[in-house]
């Protein structure tokens, strides 16, 4: 029915839409008195935190990993005897050598069991704890501390891209941001999107060309501008937070590593890196002053499943870098990967609620009072003691 | 398990299920709803039409070699015309959002094809809205030689098959201006036959269009005017159409065009045509001859009355049979992509021109429905294959991936989705596809993705 001129001119279009649409991931910013700076990146699609950060001294590591996390044999660089960075955080290991970077390996939200991406990150963005249900939560924790910082002007806070950040969602005001940069589709999607069309001969015969046509929107329209997204993301909470903004939070998707995730997972961790080196240069001196956390929803099986992937899991890995941060070390203590040792048999054991690390940070570097942060920023959290994150 | 009815009418014979819509739960209701699709109340009318055509002429002309102020009258004429052709689209979009069960608006839709007109110039696109109003929605439930009638004498359908330039050998125009070029068109003619009536396969012969189009001449549409009736360019003499004769006794006049619709309205094989019409619309791309036999019969029996039709598709027993082999068109997939997200027709009217345009319009055209512009008379392609080409998927995908954050405040869970667009007929596939989705925006994407989503 479509003549190939119509062919030629949709596909141009679809090219030129795909220009001005907004983007997968999301920026949010907030301003705020003081030097301080904090970056929250959220991971979407649950890390593997065993693989990112891989306890080869565990002598269960290698029983449960035959393909994936194979330690300092394998590529990864050794931290401190036990743990060994994944080759795609290795550009990072000028930072843990420097003291600007650290992990905590067993950490989590207080969401447990159902392993749901879209509740996870909400529980993750909305800070809330377990008594809380999923629909009721409305606005971000970021927003919250917002809303107790004196000083914080009606300029504060960013909101960007197509994926909403939850995070900076409230009472406080917030601005928002998209970069003019392209469409991705992550694997996953695309992965899915396959399995739902295989059973349906005009969906499968058509999606492979279809898939093809939507991946080349991702390198935009513009040859002369390759700039990868997170890049894009990175450069501009930079330059807001070298001026008024304090607080900026964005996403970054395609950490669902169901199969092939020595590839996917390595990409991304390169990213995630790059991202984190571009903030660094573009901050200059302001890196000294700045505190990055990038967490994710949860970590996923102790075990490789038979896809040389991981499946949903509990206890994960959060990743600071920052001049204000007390680098090179380890946070928190390691449950082990022992049978007994396994959350529900599978699972690392989460050994601290992540949202304990951000409270002490919030606490430390912008003066939050600890009854503030143990009721309403986040409820019935148990701050414990001072993980001594912070330089 | 059968589908509950409301999901199997929403899904087949409507815009799809959605968050709010509160479907009626038996043939007789889904039936009755077809009423709330009448012609809306401070539409554009014909008369408006022909009234700004007038002046936008007359400003053209002016601003000709014109001053700049005049040049800039016409230029703002211009606008407001696309401004109002905006807001009589959106009105398209938000009126099939909003319907309950989505079947009334299917049927504008559906009969607006059947009388294919099409756009063009401003005013023409103005004219086509107006031809909705004027000719399709308040026939809905009426009787099909009405609906006829208002469609094959409107000035869109006149100029569109080019009876505006059809003019008798012998009429009274023709006999004072000899030079003037013209002569017999028989555009109309031959589709109010083929297309409209009887269909392609029926027992007509050529001598019959021409006799036809004798008898319709005097038909035409002029800004100035305000009748669509001249009976100076018709052809006179007594025609012949179907072995009955017309117009031999004295004055040409729009009574004979309306007499000879009546006829053709009524035959057997129109009676087949449009039933067969009506299957594979809403049913399958290769109806059961059992179901076009009922439909047939129905539409003799009572002359074909629409409301009686709307009835006996609503009992169908063959909803059941060939569910999601038809694929939702590019229309279809857009409204129902905006009711499952929960939109308002408020939201959509509010929308503005370049959200129309990069959300609705665009998307539209690239998925392969370019609106009010199908290739020919016999209106959009009813084949799946033709819907499901690599491009058209593309831009569904795409669609699906940007369009709703911008259109919403908030994404809804996926999983909700799910639940609200596809019922209890989500595939096992879907299912186990969308709680996989690494976020809401990627969940999204792969409901509204989906074959389940994009079949009805």
């Amino acid at each position: 029915m479509l003549t190939r001129r119509l062919f030629l001119k949709s596909t141009a279009l679809i090219g030129c839409s795909a220009a001005a649409s907004p983007l997968m991931s999301s920026a949010a910013f907030a301003s705020a008195p003081g030097e301080n700076r904090l970056v929250v990146i959220i991971l979407r699609g649950a890390m593997d935190g065993i693989d990112a950060f891989q306890p080869y001294g565990d002598r269960n590591l290698a029983d449960l990993r035959k393909t994936l996390s194979l330690g300092p044999d394998h590529g990864a660089t050794d931290l401190d005897g036990f743990f060994a960075l994944h080759p795609g955080l290795s550009d990072l290991m000028p930072l843990w050598q420097a003291g600007q970077m650290a992990f905590a390996p067993a950490v989590s939200t207080p969401y447990r069991d159902k392993r749901s991406h879209f509740d996870g990150q909400n529980m993750l963005e909305a800070g809330t704890g377990t008594d809380l249900h999923l629909d009721d939560q409305q606005d971000g924790w970021l927003n919250r501390m917002l809303q107790a910082m004196p000083g914080q002007t009606s300029e504060t806070a960013y909101s960007v891209g197509v994926e909403k950040m939850l995070i900076l969602q409230g009472a406080a005001k917030a601005k928002s941001w998209t970069p003019d940069a392209t469409l991705a589709l992550s694997s996953q999607a695309e992965r899915l999107l396959m399995r739902m069309y295989h059973d349906d001969p005009l969906f499968r015969e058509a999606s492979e060309q279809a898939l093809e046509i939507v991946s080349g929107l991702q390198t935009g329209p513009d040859p002369d501008k390759p700039q990868e997204e997170h890049i894009e993301l990175a450069r501009f909470a930079a330059d807001r937070l070298n001026r008024d903004t304090r607080i900026a939070s964005f996403s970054m998707a395609g950490w669902d590593t169901h199969s092939g995730q020595a590839g996917s997972l390595k990409r991304n961790l390169g990213r995630l890196a790059d991202t984190i080196l571009t903030l660094k240069q573009d901050l200059g001196r302001n890196w000294d002053t700045t505190t990055v956390m990038a967490m994710t929803e949860f970590g996923r099986t102790a075990r490789e499943n038979g896809a040389a992937g991981t499946d949903h899991g509990t206890g994960g890995a959060m990743l600071v870098a920052g001049g204000a941060v007390r680098g090179g070390q380890v946070m928190g203590e390691w449950p082990g990967l022992g049978e007994s040792d396994l959350y529900d048999g599978r699972d690392l054991m989460p050994l601290r609620d992540i949202r304990a690390y951000a409270a002490w940070a919030m606490h430390a570097k912008f003066g939050i009072d600890k009854t503030l942060l143990e009721g309403s920023i986040f409820p019935d959290l148990d701050m414990g003691s001072d993980p001594r994150m912070l330089a | 398990m059968p589908l509950p009815f409301e999901q199997l009418a929403a899904i087949r014979l409507g815009f799809g299920l959605s968050p709010q819509n509160n479907i009626p739960t038996d043939p007789a209701g889904l039936a009755r709803s077809v009423s709330a699709s009448g012609p809306e109340q401070d539409s554009i009318t014909l008369d408006q039409v022909r009234q700004w055509h007038r002046e936008g002429q007359l400003l053209s002309r002016d601003a000709r070699n014109g001053t700049k102020d005049q040049q800039k009258a016409d230029r703002s004429h211009r606008q407001n015309m696309r401004a109002l052709f905006n807001t009589a689209v959106l009105r398209r979009f938000a009126r099939a959002v909003d319907d309950p069960t989505g079947f009334g608006e299917r049927l504008v839709w559906f009969w607006s094809d059947h009388f294919t007109v099409s756009g063009g110039s401003v005013y023409f696109n103005l004219m086509s809205d107006a031809f909705v109003q004027d000719a399709i929605r308040p026939h809905l439930t009426g009787r099909f030689a009405d609906m006829m009638f208002a469609a094959e004498t409107h000035p869109a359908m006149l100029r569109y098959l080019d009876q505006t330039s059809s003019i008798g050998p012998n009429s009274v125009l023709a006999r004072q201006k000899p030079d003037k070029p013209g002569g017999l068109n028989e555009n109309l003619a031959r589709e109010m036959i083929e297309l409209h009536s009887m269909g392609v396969g029926a027992e007509y012969t050529q001598a019959d269009v021409e006799q036809l189009a004798r008898l319709l001449t005097g038909l035409t549409y002029n800004p100035r005017q305000n009748t669509v009736f001249r009976a100076r360019r018709a052809e006179p003499g007594a025609d012949t159409v179907l072995g009955e004769s017309y117009g031999g006794d004295g004055k040409a006049s729009l009574g004979d065009i309306r007499a000879v619709i009546e006829n053709l309205a009524t035959q057997d094989a129109t009676a087949r045509h449009i039933a067969r019409k009506m299957a594979v619309h809403f049913i399958s791309d290769t109806p059961p001859d059992a179901l076009i036999d009922r439909l047939a019969q129905v539409f003799r029996d009572t002359d074909g009355d629409l409301a009686a039709m709307n009835l006996a598709l609503a009992e169908s027993p063959e909803l059941e049979q060939g569910f999601r082999t038809k694929m939702r068109q590019p229309f279809e997939f857009l409204v129902a992509s905006m009711r499952s997200l929960g939109m308002t027709g408020a939201q959509v009217d509010g929308l503005k021109p370049a959200a129309l345009r990069r959300h609705l319009l665009e998307p539209m055209a690239i998925m392969g429905q370019p609106w009010a512009a199908p290739d020919g008379p016999d209106g959009w392609s009813e084949a799946a294959e033709d819907w499901a080409s690599p491009q058209g998927i593309a831009m569904r995908i795409n669609w699906a991936m940007t369009s709703p954050s911008d259109l919403l405040a908030e994404l809804p869970d996926p999983r909700n989705l799910l639940r609200d667009c596809l019922g209890d007929t989500a595939s096992e596939a879907v299912t186990w596809a969308i709680p996989r989705a690494e976020s809401r925006t990627e969940g999204v994407a792969l409901v509204l993705a989906s074959a389940d989503f994009n079949r009805r």
